[in-house]
């Protein structure tokens, strides 16, 4: 993969990527653009829009709709986002959904034991809870040198026994939370969904992180080469650890939001939204293998999967059946990207043979 | 970078000092290489183990305690033989779980709805398994795609077919010879038959891994796949006819799941394939490839049913089971990083002894 990183060749490069000229620069943000994976799924995401809106206006028109689009994949978004800056160093985190249950019944439960405490401390709380755990993954992920599919699966299954056995059969329910918190999974700002808008921030830092901090950039290094980034001198295992504490603050507070969107804690929150979350990455052109990636790729990605699901039964497709066009997507996204970086091999290799 | 290289397992941060990707020492005497290894230390825990349960758990050497713990672990059992000639690739299956509901879904339609007899819907269910496995291996051995991503992708696919033909409906009232004969024992003793079934495959996949030029080969690859080629493997197709079997097993298991409980519905079997990789890792199979024994495996299994099945006849709940199997594969992992990270502390004298330690 760091391989197709590739500088251009020097000569003649038809892509006019070396023409300083006006005309050469549009061209060449076109061409940037049209290969941008973010804009494919981006492209598909609307055509999915659109195709359900002709089929029954109310799926964008109607206020419910509109709302439904933009709140339902917030949740999967953060956890999207999160997954996207362990991936990018070449891990993989699968304790997301079990981090998220856990921090969902703290919520809850805060709400009951402390009936004092103000909404944002709560949503800090559970921040700080899920960054906790993430800091658990960190550590053994980094220091103890084990990889992080093994660590994760294991705490997966830690954390998901520890919520267990601390809620027991209990199921936490929208009377035993203040109406302030649960309104802030309903309302909206400017027509549109508080929710949404917060994901959509935390979105952007990340974002704004990856591409222009230091220790972002020091992400995608790691993930691209480990041992070439060791012996350039960067820090890996403090990277690693922090690229799982983000990730685990963030599966925090959608485990937050999920009480306050659904005003109800029961035991399954999050059951299999790992592999969900993974799956949106990897929608988004993020390499499982590390390295490259962008988390607005992951992001559309799982505003892709989640409207999906929404627009199946409206386009004539049974609901049953959107599991498995789930599952195609992610193959044709998988696909696809080999296709597209066996291309750009190629079209290396004929440059340096002209 | 060719279009085969690329697939190496989610490959961790700590892999770079070169101590992990070798052969087992053989500099060392015989009975230590054979004795010092993660697969004896299982072993060891799994007696440990047992002999506890059997001496302080009530009821646990009652007559049928070992009855139901295998006949629960069965599809762990039978689908941890091929995942784990997989895993030691450097390859990984997702997909297994959803193969087991794709396949029970299959046995449903087929025996109850079109109402073929059981015999043949069950070797149609085989082989569909065995299909879902070729798409896998072809993506992953041929067309050189990461199996961690395409795993995921068919995870829903297959599972996502099943739902789709089943809808909410769960298929029951398979014919009872066939439900009845799953549940039978071996004359009078406390196991079940399908034991035999679990022995035969497990024979097979022994001779196929450690007494085949096909296994060796299936080591060199996870050791290093480049070289393996060049050793005169044929990659592709060693991973392909893997994820085939992995795929015709889960097939098995998937009949095996629909007569145990007279039913075929598409959320059956949910986070099985996590449970099949835990007790392999857990059995000693390096998540890199090129390191892991099938007798490792069975005793990982038989461990985590041993710990499950005696916590439950203690009244602990299934939570306390599902954070001491998590802590358990977490502890299997770690100590031997701990261990070498004790050593590198300790004066010279004692660090021959405990180098050895630095493999796994």
């Amino acid at each position: 993969m760091s391989a197709t990183l590739a500088p251009p060749s020097t000569g003649g490069a038809p892509s006019g990527s070396g023409a300083p000229g006006a005309g050469g620069r549009v061209r060449a943000a076109l061409g940037h653009a049209l290969r941008s994976r973010e804009i494919a799924v981006a492209v598909v995401l609307v055509l999915v829009v659109a195709a359900a809106t002709a089929r029954n206006d109310s799926f964008l028109l109607s206020g419910d709709g509109w709302r439904d689009l933009l709140l339902t994949p917030s949740i999967l978004l953060l956890l999207a986002a999160g997954q996207m800056l362990v991936i990018v160093t070449r891990s993989v985190d699968l304790s997301v959904g079990s981090t998220m249950a856990l921090t969902a019944y703290l919520t809850g439960r805060l709400f009951i034991d402390q009936p004092g405490l103000p909404i944002p401390v709560v949503v800090l709380a559970g921040v700080a809870m899920g960054a906790l755990l993430g800091v658990v993954n960190g550590v053994l992920v980094a220091y103890a040198g084990v990889p992080a599919l093994v660590i994760t699966l294991g705490t997966m299954y830690v954390y998901r026994g520890a919520m267990l056995s601390w809620a027991g059969s209990d199921r936490i329910t929208a009377d035993q939370m203040p109406k302030d918190f649960l309104s802030l999974g309903t309302s909206s700002l400017v027509g549109i969904p508080v929710l949404t808008i917060l994901a959509l921030l935390v979105v952007a830092a990340v974002g704004y992180y990856l591409h222009t901090a230091r220790s972002g950039r020091e992400l995608y290094a790691i993930g691209s080469d480990p041992d070439a980034a060791r012996l350039y001198g960067l820090k890996v295992p403090t990277r690693v650890l922090t690229a799982f504490v983000l990730c685990g603050a963030l599966a925090g507070l959608a485990g937050v939001l999920h009480a306050a969107r659904y005003g109800s804690v029961s035991s399954s929150v999050g059951n299999g939204i790992e592999l969900q979350a993974v799956g949106a990455a990897v929608i988004g052109g993020v390499a499982i293998f590390g390295g490259s990636g962008t988390v607005w790729g992951a992001a559309i990605g799982a505003v892709l999967l989640v409207t999906i699901n929404r627009a199946l039964p409206i386009l004539g497709i049974p609901e049953f059946w959107q599991r498995a066009v789930v599952g195609a997507l992610i193959l044709g996204a998988v696909v696809l990207d080999r296709l597209l970086a066996a291309r750009r091999a190629r079209r290396l290799d004929e440059e340096r043979e002209d | 970078m060719s279009a085969s290289t690329p697939t190496r397992g989610t490959a961790p941060v700590g892999l770079s000092k070169g101590e992990a990707r070798t052969y087992a020492s053989y500099a060392r005497p015989a009975w230590q290489r054979w004795l010092l290894t993660r697969e004896t230390a299982v072993i060891l825990l799994l007696a440990v183990v047992f002999v506890w349960a059997t001496s302080s758990v009530p009821n646990f050497d009652g007559p049928l305690t070992l009855y139901y713990l295998f006949l629960d672990l069965m599809p762990i059992l039978l689908i941890a033989l091929p995942m784990t000639l997989v895993i030691i690739t450097g390859e990984i299956d997702l997909s297994v779980a959803s193969t087991v509901v794709l396949t029970s879904a299959v046995t449903g339609l087929l025996t109850v709805d079109a109402g073929w007899g059981f015999g043949q819907a069950a070797l149609v269910a085989i082989a569909v398994g065995a299909l879902c496995g070729l798409f896998n291996g072809f993506l992953v051995g041929y067309v050189g795609l990461p199996s961690l991503a395409v795993t995921i992708g068919t995870l829903a696919l297959y599972r996502g077919i099943a739902v789709g033909l089943l809808g909410t409906e769960a298929k029951t009232g398979f014919p009872e010879e066939w439900t009845d004969r799953v549940k039978e024992r071996i004359g009078e003793t406390s196991y079940p038959q399908v034991l035999v079934v679990f022995g035969v495959l497990a024979v097979v996949f022994v001779l196929l891994l450690h007494f085949s030029g096909f296994g060796r080969g299936v080591y060199e690859i996870g050791l290093n796949d480049e070289a393996a080629r060049f050793s005169g493997v044929d990659v592709a197709r060693t991973k392909l006819l893997l994820f085939v079997l992995a795929g015709a097993v889960s097939g098995l298991a998937g009949v095996y799941y629909t007569l145990r409980y007279d039913l075929a519905r598409g959320d059956a079997a949910n986070g099985l394939e996590l449970q099949v990789i835990a007790a392999v890792l857990l059995g000693g199979v390096s998540i890199f490839g090129g390191r892991g024994a099938l007798h490792g495996v069975v005793a990982g299994v038989l461990l985590i049913g041993v710990i499950s099945s005696a916590m439950r006849l203690q009244g602990e709940t299934e939570n306390v089971t599902t954070i001491v199997i998590g802590l358990l594969l977490i502890a299997s992992v770690v100590t031997p990083s701990l261990l070498s990270w004790v050593s590198g502390r300790l004066p010279a004298g004692v660090k021959g002894a405990s180098a050895r330690s630095r493999r796994t």
